[in-house]
């Protein structure tokens, strides 16, 4: 197979000649690549709609990323609005549609470098929470940029716990208008994105009081510049947060209301209701408030977090068969770094991981869409397994990326610390992701939850004389079924079936579950009430969350390769990572499996050894199995992730374009000269 | 100061000063390391702008000026004890990160080290009054850790003695030494002799590289900078490509090995020292990791003390977030490590110095396993400390994201060592192949001594990897010097199950080497217990030394949390070993919970301990007096971004965009 076009495109001379090292892993293929393409794209009519888009958006050098690496924070953000206002300009010319597939290819060959992204949050938001009338409204503004929206949640001393927050938005009878507030110091919106020097109006979640009660969080439609001059308006103080570790094309603000007058309308009103004499309405449940992060939580998963680990193992496994390092034999050259076990052992599992919580988010976000509907008019039945499930699997998600692509850029050695390996940048992208809506810990406690809810109504229907038989929801209707107390393999073979795993997983989240309640009841029996007790039992709560979510993750790993029958040779491909994903886990958590017998000292050792195995058979495809995320060079962005292979000619040449050596050096003007000569003088 | 703050320390068990003296090493070195430290920070000449508001370019002109500052100061000062150099440097660089630094620190060493009388003569006055500048050229493009890989060439000319270097290709070019981007004129330069058509392996050369007055790149040599990094910032890390450049024979170090006028190569008598500046350059690294460590842990723990968040039981005022005991699960256990490594740090510091000793009485034998001990130490404390800032940074939620934390920076600034001065994988696997080595010497009936000498109890004890109730589980739980004996049991094990499948693929496969290549997974395995091991025997026997009660109490704790934490994250090791019963994990695990509610009272006196000053912490978060927010909305406010209301790409870019669509 030659080398497609498309993915050698820097337009360096040097590049157009494959790096042998990289071009001999691609000469025998045990599976057809395009193929696996086709399936993580779901489907060829949508890769080819992809490469498309990459391909207008890579031919246009107002869409260049290159230099991104040698600017200041101030020049990300100007250019990250120059390529959000170019590419409003493009989509129009070309007739693409917001929330058409087009921009979430944009958005992927850019990596995210566009400005304004909250706009697309308080949209979402706006049709989550809003009224017909006001969707109706507002959406045109918004898609016209009329108007520049963004979401304003967290405060300065608030963020994942929402109950917390204290700004104010007082309903005033007399004049029809909501008095929205920041009462103290830490009341002050900090973070928001969009909000230091873009957005004209801004998404206000606040306490809402009418008639003197407390309502809870609600949502208000603030305008805070003016749309003449873009000057902040009268009441409102805003402003940029400043320097933080990535994220520099963004700018995240701060934003202090004092007593900001908004008319009663600007309340997204779907949920729930204030009438014009100030009488509170509920048309929802305390729930509903979750549904918008729920939405977001979800598409964040496939639309930033994973192909930030995704490009990590690109780019650590491409240059792992470039670069040599020792010899495994005195008398053989020099190695590819890649055939070392240390080092398969460290990219593999992420590999794996990478593919896994594709297809974990896939089937994530397919169970959100067949539900999306019916929350919206308001059947509410599955939101809660919906919100524990997102929950959880943000949680996971985002801390195993994050530990797999810092490991990716350690596997790099001293090139990945350089951001021309385009590491950092992923390493300090992913790492705000275990914050960002909502704290990792929290989030695993709020599965927890669910999950410890769940399973003592379990138990009181198990009970004789019960008669409510209501079914467990379907993600945890494994906590009821019959469950072995040893595993029945005896050796390392036995380990490679996706039933069998998947049932040791089944087996230690369901203890662990079962553990944590018992724990928790034990607290409570010494006279502890339940918030107590909780907070007593949290650690052991969240490694039974953590194990759930693993085992979630291996079951839909397991189930999309059983809609595989009809593509062996990529089955067998994605079984080994499938097999490896899971044996991974099970030897980092071994003392989990070990702890009641499930499994034995024997059994543990034979899972290594499978394991190990599947690290040489792995090797094989390696670079086709990175080949098969198919991102462009451009969106990589690495001087050593190159589908070419062209490592250290990029690296060199990209270098001397470094401002540091073109622009002079004036420190050695003002103080290293006179240093220098200090001398001189005094001979 | 913050009313949380001022409770939490009028509340601890013990006098946080006592412990200042014991990490110090005495009350006289705190005496003198804060007395340095006050003559910095009340010198305005060594006053700067925040460095989180610089680019990267005025980064650099900060560090310049501060390094041509500090020789006169310390001059002034009167400061010249390399200990004391360091206390001074660590407060007036903040990073640590200095251009000029490497002249110090290697071009200077290796020109002591390995030079003649005559060449020391020659350069040694002007790089130390920095008249030259220079550093230390030796990782290559495609070439780090693995030494004999350099490509670089250094040809010798009989008709003009003069010695030729040459970079042949892209991977030659020398990449990442400090300071040779922007700021050096000289390079010591690491390079395969060639004589006489022989290639003798790598031998050090003083390289020119920039013309004295201009400072412009002589001919024949390409220099610069090799571009953004994740962190360091201020140092101006350079590539340098020679092209057929010609240097006099007399710039070889010559102390070891010579080059003769005509041509004919001398050998080295013997060259162990260069041995000894790895160690010592791996052994400061761990103290590196400690200082770090306590760094973040002082700042995640003091914002979670004046951090409010939630509630614990519904309508009751938000508690303090050091009370959820999550915070308390993710933060306690990497204090108890801070407290761990500092004190491995300090031993690895006067280990190497009770060695040097030795070693400069001729006496080496102590050398291959400290070199070994380092290596993997150096690895085991870089990877948790790596891991552990991570983790304290993200216990601040999302402002440890800010630079305001100063998590980022600290973390940006520290994990360059997981991979530099040896890259920890192959560290480990150095450690591991020392002890396999003692291993086939207590199998060949004779006794190891050191660290490993648990290996000489295997041949008896005979552990069958599935044979495992062999050992009397009798671990006490409550005990350290118990857990250290468990933490033996398990590197033992680990070592002989590497060892026995490391013969086991000797017998299927032809090569040692292939062997060696497929049991690497577990070899580093044993290396990381063995390390485990020696931090835990260290932490429990520095208990010993402690006099105060109320000081040992309150370490005691911590030593049993790091200790019962490593086992519940490793219980599978405990478990498959036959250690420990599943029971007793079981009481481990609770025995955690107990131990986090015992260290809470103590977590912000713990931290103060460290007596990091604000300025060294570069922390909003962890400031002392725990004002937060304030300082927080003052320093955002500060950001250059906010020096104008309206931003200019809202005219270049916003307005129009309402207009043309």
């Amino acid at each position: 197979m030659g080398s497609p076009v498309h993915r050698v495109s820097l337009g360096d001379t040097w590049s157009r000649q494959v790096h042998p090292n990289i071009e001999s892993e691609r000469y025998i293929q045990s599976f057809n690549v395009e193929r696996l393409i086709n399936i993580l794209d779901g489907g060829a009519q949508n890769t080819a709609l992809r490469r498309k888009v990459e391909s207008i958006i890579h031919s246009d050098p107002e869409f260049s990323l290159k230099d991104n690496y040698f600017m200041t924070q101030n020049e990300r953000y100007v250019a990250a609005v120059q390529k959000k206002f170019h590419l409003q300009i493009t989509a129009k010319r070309l007739g693409w549609s917001e929330n058409s597939p087009e921009f979430y290819y944009v958005y992927r060959a850019l990596s995210g470098e566009l400005a304004l992204s909250l706009h697309h949050v308080f949209l979402k938001s706006l049709r989550s929470l809003g009224s017909e009338e006001q969707i109706a409204k507002w959406t045109p503004l918004c898609n016209e940029f009329q108007i520049i929206a963004s979401y304003a949640q967290t405060e300065l001393g608030h963020g994942t716990n929402l109950r917390g927050l204290e700004t104010e938005a007082t309903y005033d009878a007399a004049t029809q208008e909501f008095v929205v507030h920041s009462p103290t110091l830490t009341a002050t919106k900090w973070w928001p994105g969009d909000l230091g020097r873009s957005a004209t109006h801004t998404l206000v979640q606040a306490q809402l009081i009418c008639s003197g009660a407390r309502q809870g969080m609600h949502a208000f439609i603030v305008p805070i510049r003016s749309l003449q001059d873009h000057t902040p308006l009268p009441g409102v103080t805003v402003g940029d947060i400043g320097p933080k570790m990535g994220f520099d094309h963004i700018d995240h603000g701060f934003l202090r209301l004092d007593h900001v007058r908004v008319p009663r309308e600007n309340m997204l009103s779907r949920f729930a209701q204030v009438l014009p004499d100030g009488t509170y309405v509920k048309l929802g449940t305390l729930q509903t408030n979750y549904f918008s992060m729920v939405v977001l939580r979800v598409d964040l998963l496939l639309g930033e977090i994973i192909p930030l680990l995704q490009k990590a193992c690109v780019i650590a496994i491409r240059y792992s068969v470039i670069r040599r390092q020792s010899s495994i034999r005195p008398s053989d050259p020099e190695a590819k770094i890649l055939d070392y076990q240390t080092q398969q052992q460290k990219l593999f599992p992420q590999l794996a991981t990478a593919y896994a919580f594709h297809f974990l988010a896939s089937s994530l976000l397919e169970f959100l869409r067949s539900s999306y509907d019916a929350i919206l008019n308001k059947d509410f039945s599955h939101l809660p397994e919906l919100h524990a499930l997102s929950a959880g699997i943000k949680a996971m998600t985002s801390d195993l990326c994050l530990q797999g692509t810092e490991l990716c850029r350690q596997a790099c050695g001293g090139h990945g610390y350089s951001k021309l390996s385009g590491l950092p940048s992923l390493v300090s992208r992913v790492t705000a992701s275990c914050t960002y809506e909502g704290d990792n810990t929290v989030l695993y406690l709020q599965t927890a939850r669910f999950l410890v809810k769940n399973y003592l109504q379990a138990q009181a229907q198990a009970t004789p004389g019960s008669t409510l038989q209501k079914s467990l929801p379907q993600s945890i209707a494994y906590l009821t079924t019959t469950d072995l107390a040893r595993c029945p393999a005896q050796k390392a073979a036995d380990f490679l079936h996706p039933k069998l795993y998947t049932m040791a997983w089944a087996h230690v989240a369901t203890r662990l579950i079962k553990d944590s309640v018992h724990h928790l009841e034990t607290v409570m029996q010494s006279g502890a009430d339940w918030d107590e007790a909780w907070n007593q039992t949290t650690v052991i709560h969240l490694q039974a969350a953590k194990a759930h979510c693993f085992y979630i993750s291996v079951k839909s790993f397991t189930e999309t390769l059983e809609k595989l029958e009809n593509q062996p040779a990529v089955q067998q491909v994605l079984k080994r990572l499938c097999d490896l994903y899971a044996l991974h886990g099970i030897l980092t958590n071994a003392g989990d499996f070990l702890h009641d017998g499930f499994l034995s000292g024997a059994q543990v050792d034979a899972v290594r050894t499978a394991y190990l195995d599947l690290l040489c058979l792995i090797r094989k495809d390696a670079i086709l199995l990175t080949d098969a995320f198919d991102f462009t060079d451009q969106c990589l962005n690495s001087a050593l992730g190159c589908y070419d292979g062209n490592v250290y000619e990029r690296l060199f040449h990209w270098a001397q374009k470094s401002p540091t050596n073109t622009q002079g050096n004036p420190a050695y003007e003002k103080y290293l000269r006179p240093l220098l000569q200090s001398w001189r003088s005094k001979l | 100061m913050n009313q949380d703050l001022r409770r939490e320390r009028a509340a601890a068990s013990f006098n946080p000063e006592l412990l200042t003296h014991v990490l110090d090493g005495s009350p006289e070195n705190t005496r003198r390391r804060r007395e340095i430290e006050n003559l910095i920070l009340n010198d305005p000449d060594f006053q700067h702008e925040d460095l989180n508001f610089l680019t990267r370019s005025q980064r650099y002109e900060v560090a310049v000026r501060k390094s041509a500052n500090m020789v006169k100061k310390m001059r002034e000062f009167g400061i010249a004890d390399p200990e004391e150099i360091m206390w001074f440097k660590k407060v007036h660089l903040v990073n640590f990160v200095e251009p000029v630094g490497l002249n110090f620190s290697m071009f200077i060493p290796t020109l002591l080290n390995q030079g003649t009388t005559a060449q020391q003569e020659k350069w040694l006055l002007s790089s130390k009054g920095l008249q030259i500048i220079g550093t230390y050229a030796q990782t290559e493009m495609g070439h780090g850790t693995h030494l004999r890989g350099l490509e670089t060439t250094a040809t010798y000319d009989p008709e003009t003695q003069e010695f030729i270097l040459n970079s042949p290709t892209v991977t030659s070019i020398k990449w990442w030494p400090g300071g040779l981007g922007k700021t050096s004129n000289h390079a010591i330069v690491l390079a395969q002799l060639i004589t006489k058509g022989k290639c003798y392996g790598l031998h050090a050369f003083i390289v020119p590289i920039r013309e004295i007055g201009t400072h412009k790149p002589l001919p024949g040599i390409t220099v610069g900078d090799i571009g953004p990094k994740f962190g360091y910032d201020e140092m101006d890390n350079g590539y340098l490509k020679m092209d057929n450049y010609r240097i006099p024979r007399e710039n070889m170090l010559m102390k070891y090995a010579q080059v003769k006028p005509d041509g004919t190569y001398v050998k080295p008598v013997s060259n162990k020292l260069t041995y000894g500046t790895m160690v010592f350059v791996r052994s400061f690294l761990v103290g590196e990791a400690a200082r770090s460590l306590s760094k973040a842990c002082t700042i995640a723990i003091r914002y979670s003390a004046v951090r409010h968040q939630s509630e614990i039981k519904p309508g009751e005022p938000e508690p303090q977030i050091l009370d959820f005991q999550t915070q308390q699960y993710k933060l306690f256990p990497l204090l108890a490590t801070a407290y761990a490594f500092q004190f491995v740090g300090a031993y690895m510091k006067e280990t190497y110095h009770r060695i040097n000793e030795d070693i400069g009485q001729g006496d080496l034998s102590e050398l291959p396993e400290l070199h070994a001990l380092t290596a993997g130490l150096k690895a085991f404390t870089s990877w948790t400390t790596n891991a552990a800032i991570e983790a304290c940074r993200m216990a601040c939620g999302g402002h440890g994201y800010s630079h305001c934390s100063g998590l980022p920076n600290i973390y940006v600034t520290f994990t360059p060592t997981c991979t530099f001065e040896g890259e920890n994988t192959v560290m480990m696997l150095q450690t591991a192949r020392f002890l396999m080595k003692s291993y086939d010497q207590v199998h060949a009936g004779k006794l190891v001594c050191g660290m490993v000498s648990y290996l000489n109890g295997l041949p008896t004890q005979r552990i069958q990897p599935q044979q495992v109730a062999v050992w009397p589980a009798v671990v006490d739980i409550d005990s350290p010097d118990s857990l250290t004996e468990a933490y033996k049991l398990r590197a033992a094990r680990l070592v002989e199950v590497a060892a026995k499948n490391l013969q086991n693929e000797v017998i299927h496969r032809k090569s040692k080497e292939v062997a060696w290549n497929l049991t690497s997974v577990d070899l580093v395995r044993a290396s990381e217990a063995h390390c485990h091991y020696v931090v835990v025997k260290l932490f429990s026997e520095k208990l010993l030394k402690i006099e105060d009660k109320s000081v040992h109490a309150v370490l005691r704790n911590l030593c049993l949390l790091y200790c019962l934490y490593g086992i519940s994250q490793k219980a599978g090791d405990f478990l498959q070993g036959g250690i420990m019963t599943e029971s007793q994990i079981t009481q481990v695990n609770q025995r955690i919970k107990e131990l986090l509610i015992a260290i809470r009272p103590d977590a912000v006196a713990l931290v103060d301990a460290f007596d990091f000053q604000d300025v060294t912490l570069g922390s909003v978060l962890g400031r002392y007096d725990g004002n937060v927010y304030e300082n927080l909305f003052e320093w955002a406010k500060k950001s250059p971004l906010n020096k104008s209301e309206v931003h200019a790409s809202y005219f270049k870019y916003l307005k129009p965009l309402q207009s043309k669509l």
